[in-house]
């Protein structure tokens, strides 16, 4: 449990440093960028909403950083984000209506991507030696291709000149949104060509992670008695495979940022809604408030799943329960 | 220095000559453009031919300069991340492990800080409130990129270190009363070589999808070439509704192959530090490749060097 708790404590410390960096980038920045926003804003807007940017970056006030700092934190906690320059609403409710479509197509993907690769990886460790090691260099060219690539690709040829998936949206817009067997079924076919290109690009890591670490455990006595014993392949392959999986969940957290960063991008390809298309309009048009929003929400997502990832790591692995030094 | 000798694979090879094709069109690129690659001089949306071989875009600038001009910034800005990010994961790495103690527990908790905080999404919100001339200097842009990305390096180097501070070889120096910096230097250093080769290719890897993602988003100055960027123009333009497919898939292509190089070698580093993972290569070549398919357990020809980890 020690363990446990120190993780979330690390994870805690990722969090104050996120949002102390949220707080600090904009006023510590050279060049004064909060200032030459307004300088453009002036006159476009009305001087409330300028009032309330420079409340938010500390433009012109007289109270100290600190105390700005306090309040900062005051405001986060009451789930207060800002304004979006751009939407005119708040930062909380626009993000609140569009985080379910990130969460929904990542989650899905990062579920897929890493038990179908550490499947794959498991019996490519197995066969090594053999001709499926030459999926190596290609599983390498997908592991190396930018993901907003590789979904442009796909949306060109199977989406463009197949027509075997439609192209852009996350839904048919004949659709009507809400709980109908054709709307549900619509967002199911448009996530698809998304879904597969994550897919296809993510799951080369936990592949070759997997097989390298499958390799090594084959060599481990318990294995060879696994065989000795006249266990079937199958099982073996399986009690290798649960002792060979431990570092790809350990590895969970530089996985995930990673997977989210490239996801994000994805969004724009398909031009599906989502955090990726906010991100993209946040910077854009300079829209600070929602940016460290979107950072925000980024970043406390990944730190959850990297939470879910030790408790699974602590439950598989009943080593870690009894904390020796490294 | 038969110690440093990577295994001569088709993988490591191939990965070479990837790479140093790359590398020379940084050098050259610029220099062999055949047209200036921002002048719109020619006709908008020209398709392939032998006098545009990837045609023109919408504005009517030879993709095919803009390929050549933007290896250089790519490259570029990927070498110096990688470096920056290296030389910091040494200095964080190397003193956490082989010092310990306090300053071990306060490094190890800054890596592994930076380590969970997501990098692209921090890069970006760093980079938007870059002023717009400063998105285009390859230092800058590269300094930042290696802040997000040192804390990888730094964990495994902190690992390997720790593992070699109680070797022999190290407690004799040690007791001879070698300094501090020079145990470090001199004794460990060596040894973390291929960890640390491997950490940089991965860093370098890492800079380059990082710096073409930022272009992409329209991030960094785009009037400055590189190969992200010429994707942030095909997009912007709706190359891909319009079929250009030689606007967007030439730039993705370099970015992956040579991301593909750096990780053939990476693998090359992987079995020389992990033997198991060569003789597992190597057997393939063998007279047995009829049976190639069963697995041949714990008969794995291993030589344990005192150098060699698991």
């Amino acid at each position: 449990m020690r363990v446990l708790l120190r993780r979330f404590g690390v994870y805690l410390l990722t969090a104050w440093v996120a949002i102390t960096a949220n707080f600090f980038l904009p006023r510590l920045m050279p060049g004064n960028p909060i200032a030459s926003l307004i300088g453009k804003l002036t006159g476009q807007v009305t001087p409330q909403e300028v009032r309330s940017i420079q409340l938010q970056f500390g433009v012109g006030l007289h109270s100290s950083i600190w105390q700005q700092y306090w309040t900062y934190w005051v405001n986060l906690f009451h789930g207060q984000l800002g304004t979006s320059i751009t939407l005119s609403a708040s930062v909380s409710s626009v993000l609140s209506s569009q985080i379910y479509w990130t969460l929904g197509l990542i989650g899905v993907a990062t579920v897929l991507s890493f038990a179908l690769g550490t499947a794959l990886g498991a019996i490519l460790g197995w066969t090594r030696g053999s001709r499926t090691d030459s999926l190596i260099p290609i599983a390498t060219f997908f592991q190396a291709t930018p993901y907003f690539f590789l979904g442009s690709v796909m949306v060109l040829v199977f989406a463009n000149n197949l027509h075997w998936f439609p192209d852009l949206g996350a839904y048919d817009p004949n659709a009507t949104p809400g709980w109908n067997w054709g709307f549900i079924a619509s967002l199911f076919r448009y996530a698809q060509l998304p879904v597969i290109s994550i897919l296809l690009s993510s799951m080369a890591g936990w592949m070759l992670g997997m097989r390298n670490m499958m390799v090594t455990v084959i060599g481990e006595d318990f294995v060879l008695m696994a065989v000795a014993k006249g266990l079937p392949r199958r099982r073996v392959i399986w009690h290798a495979a649960r002792n060979a999986v431990l570092p790809s969940v350990a590895n969970f957290a530089l996985a995930i940022g990673l997977l989210v960063s490239g996801a994000l991008l994805v969004e724009l390809v398909f031009n599906y809604p989502g955090v990726g298309n906010l991100l993209l309009n946040a910077t854009l048009n300079e829209d600070y408030p929602l940016l460290q929003g979107i950072f925000l929400v980024i970043t406390l997502t990944v730190l959850g799943a990297n939470l879910i990832a030790d408790v699974l790591y602590y439950w598989l692995d009943p080593r870690t329960r009894t904390p020796v030094a490294q | 220095m038969k110690r440093l000798a990577l295994p001569r694979s088709p993988k490591v090879i191939a990965g070479v000559i990837i790479l140093g094709f790359f590398l020379v069109l940084m050098v050259i690129g610029p220099y062999i453009e055949p047209y200036n690659p921002s002048s719109p001089l020619f006709l908008q949306n020209l398709p392939p031919s032998s006098a545009h071989w990837l045609g023109t875009t919408e504005l009517g600038q030879d993709v095919f300069s803009q390929l050549l001009d933007g290896a250089r910034a790519t490259m570029v800005v990927g070498l110096v991340a990688g470096l920056v990010a290296t030389v910091l994961s040494i200095v964080v790495g190397v003193s956490a492990g082989y010092l310990g103690g306090k300053t071990d527990d306060t490094l190890s908790l800054a890596s592994n800080v930076f380590l969970a905080l997501p990098g692209l999404p921090l890069l970006i919100v760093i980079d938007s409130y870059l002023p717009v001339a400063n998105r285009s200097n390859p230092f800058v842009i590269g300094g930042v990129i290696a802040l997000t990305g040192w804390a990888w390096g730094a964990r495994v180097l902190r690992a390997q270190t720790l593992s070699l501070r109680n070797r022999d070889f190290v407690e004799a120096s040690r007791i001879i009363g070698e300094k501090r910096w020079r145990i470090m230097a001199v004794e460990i250093a060596p040894n973390l070589l291929p960890i640390l080769a491997s950490s940089l290719l991965f860093t370098v890897l890492y800079s380059i999808g990082a710096y073409t993602s930022l272009a992409y988003l329209g991030l960094t100055n785009t009037a400055v070439w590189n190969w992200g960027t010429m994707m942030y123009w095909a997009q912007a333009n709706n190359a891909l509704l319009a079929n250009q497919w030689y606007w967007f898939v030439p730039p993705g292509i370099c970015i992956a192959l040579v991301g593909t190089s750096l990780a053939l070698l990476n693998f090359g580093i992987d079995e020389f530090i992990n033997p198991r993972l060569r003789a597992a290569g190597v057997r393939v070549r063998g007279p047995r490749r009829a049976r190639a398919r069963r697995p041949r357990l714990g008969m794995t020809p291993v030589v344990r060097e005192t150098g060699a980890t698991s």
